[in-house]
């Protein structure tokens, strides 16, 4: 069953075509790699699959909901993490995991046992009142993401979430990712890490807003005679017109 | 609803957390309004006077006892020749000089009038029309009681009354003012700040994406600082009742309904503002340059709408704070009730709901 259709997913500002014709599918549980240079598209892309930004043409599904239609269904079934790291600082991680639970309407009953469920499995259990503020930015993002899928969503949509973050804490934050596959949670990632791109099931290369290529890593390599992944995108990103914003 | 509340509490626990901006906040108005009660103040207490009495009689000693029993005055030096006025006002001993002409009595008696020569420092101009008014009705208040009743001048005598602030109280002009600027400052500020906040550090993305309506996420955070202005709203009342003696003359619910109007209105201007401003300092700023310096300068808090040049008295139709301010006065001192206020408050309603247009309609603009 695919948890996200696009078809002819297109978006203009003006003359310029941001997004050009996307058609993929990604299926459920799958960790889903989107990758491409800065301005190739993907934030956009991203935007109208979240349902912050109206397609000019083409529609896309996610998660059984028509982005334009149905906004406020695909809106509770999603859950997103933002490049920036964006919890509230000044609250505690219990505070925070209450608040996004209530905007995701979790059962108030349920908050705090799922709260502590979550802690559990981050092995966070003692920083339950601590100030977000005062957390390394290693935990913040680990942290993110389990707010991303507290309401258990069907799709997580994470922008660039490991920015800035040293390599271990960087696979700490993918175990969490596979975690949260394996539980059946379909995982739509950007990044710029290419390491990070190996780790995905498929992923795709965007250049110049149309989707250039879409396969397993494996595959992607084979079809570029590349020894990794950042050979492969090297390869493509260098077809760009665009400039870089 | 859950949703809401959920976030109501997590903006006031924002506030709440920031214990130097609610300290700030909660303490600014009682700071403001002390200041412009008791510091910032046109009344005129204890001038120092200088006498140069050449007429020495009984009338010049009885108008000079008369102006040193008053509380306004205080005889600090008796010259003896013109000639000490200058170096007297140089060295700043006196505001005020009384001379009374050789055969002051005589004169007075003789012809029913005599002069008395008024001289004052007017560096601070507003001050010395106030204490030449004070000294010159000292004066006629004399004349008045030692006419012979059969001399009587035909002539017409101003019997001046001051109605609702007869002692010209300062502080009866300051209160309704404080008010309407720590509503904008508060509410206009913050609620700006706080928005633009979110956007800032990416939490307001977040937001967006999640099903929360935006309408609620300005709600929620308009919710606490409508209650922190409410509190603030007791508090200045409290102060200018018991502290500086300004009574609420009028009805209270009247009073009550539009400051709500206008505190609503400033968080109308707040929004607004978050939705041009891209910073936190730059909402700061913007609601300190374009919202408070009109307060000041042309609510009529400080200077009186009427004496203003027609040009910026037509500005001032425009300023939120001049309705609000002259419908305060009119509930407080003047102690009217609603159908009083009832121009200013449709005036203040249609503001309100045009700002909130506005803002909504460019906050809907923003997030594409």
């Amino acid at each position: 069953m695919n948890v996200i259709e696009t078809e002819r997913l297109t978006k203009r500002f003006g003359d310029f075509v941001a997004v050009d014709r996307l058609d993929f599918q990604v299926a459920r549980g799958e960790i889903f790699g989107f990758l491409g240079a800065n301005g190739a598209g993907k934030t956009t892309a991203m935007r109208m699959l979240c349902g912050l930004s109206v397609p000019t043409s083409g529609t896309a599904r996610v998660a059984g909901f028509d982005i334009g239609r149905q906004t406020e269904s695909v809106k509770k079934s999603i859950g997103y993490m933002s490049q920036k790291f964006s919890l509230y600082d000044d609250l505690t991680v219990a505070e925070n995991f209450r608040l996004f639970g209530g905007i995701y309407g979790v059962p108030s009953r349920e908050i705090p046992s799922r709260t502590d469920e979550m802690l559990e499995l981050l092995d966070f259990r003692s920083e339950k009142n601590t100030f977000v503020k005062s957390l390394p930015l290693g935990w913040k993002q680990k942290l993110s993401f389990s707010i991303a899928i507290f309401h258990r969503p069907g799709v997580v949509f994470l922008d660039e979430p490991t920015g800035g973050v040293d390599p271990v804490s960087r696979r700490r934050f993918w175990e969490l990712i596979y975690e949260a596959s394996d539980r059946g949670i379909t995982v739509f990632a950007t990044t710029h890490y290419m390491d990070e791109a190996e780790y995905c099931h498929r992923a795709s290369i965007m250049v110049d807003g149309r989707i250039e290529a879409l396969d397993t890593p494996a595959r992607l390599k084979q079809a570029h005679g590349a020894a990794s992944m950042d050979e492969v995108f090297r390869n493509l990103a260098r077809k760009a017109t665009r400039r870089a914003d | 609803m859950e949703r809401f509340l959920s976030f109501a509490k997590k903006e006031l626990l924002h506030i709440l957390r920031d214990k130097r901006t609610m300290l700030l906040l909660l303490g600014m108005p009682i700071a403001q309004i002390v200041l412009f009660g008791f510091a910032i103040s046109t009344e005129v207490g204890n001038t120092k006077v200088a006498i140069l009495d050449l007429a020495r009689d009984e009338a010049s000693r009885r108008i000079e006892r008369d102006l040193d029993a008053s509380r306004y005055f205080e005889v600090v030096a008796h010259l003896e020749d013109a000639a000490e006025v200058e170096p007297l006002f140089r060295r700043g001993k006196a505001s005020l000089v009384v001379v009374f002409q050789d055969g002051f009595r005589e004169s007075l008696l003789r012809d029913g009038s005599a002069e008395i020569q008024l001289i004052a420092d007017a560096t601070d101009p507003n001050t010395a029309t106030v204490f030449l008014q004070y000294a010159t009705s000292v004066a006629t208040a004399y004349a008045r009681e030692n006419q012979p009743p059969a001399a009587a001048p035909v002539g017409i005598v101003p019997q001046v009354r001051l109605l609702y602030n007869p002692q010209l109280k300062g502080a009866y002009n300051f209160v309704p003012g404080v008010l309407g600027m720590m509503m904008l400052l508060v509410c206009a500020m913050m609620t700006s700040i706080s928005i633009v906040r979110e956007r800032e550090t990416g939490t307001m993305e977040v937001l967006l994406v999640s099903p929360v309506r935006p309408i609620f996420v300005i709600l929620a955070k308009m919710a606490p600082y409508f209650l922190l202005s409410c509190v603030n709203l007791a508090t200045v009342l409290l102060v200018s009742v018991f502290v500086l003696d300004v009574p609420v003359a009028g009805s209270l619910p009247a009073l009550v309904l539009v400051s709500f109007v206008y505190i609503l209105l400033a968080l109308a201007l707040g929004l607004l503002i978050s939705t041009i401003a891209a910073t936190q300092v730059a909402a700061m700023l913007v609601s300190g340059m374009a919202f408070m310096l009109p307060v000041i300068l042309l609510s009529g808090m400080m200077f009186p709408v009427e004496s203003m040049p027609a040009a910026l008295q037509w500005i001032s139709n425009a300023i939120p704070a001049r309705w609000y301010i002259a419908a305060v006065k009119d509930v407080m001192i003047k102690g009217l009730g609603f159908q009083a206020v009832a121009k200013e408050l449709a005036i203040l309603s249609g503001m309100t709901v045009f700002f909130v247009a506005v803002a909504l309609k460019n906050f809907k603009t923003r997030l594409e």
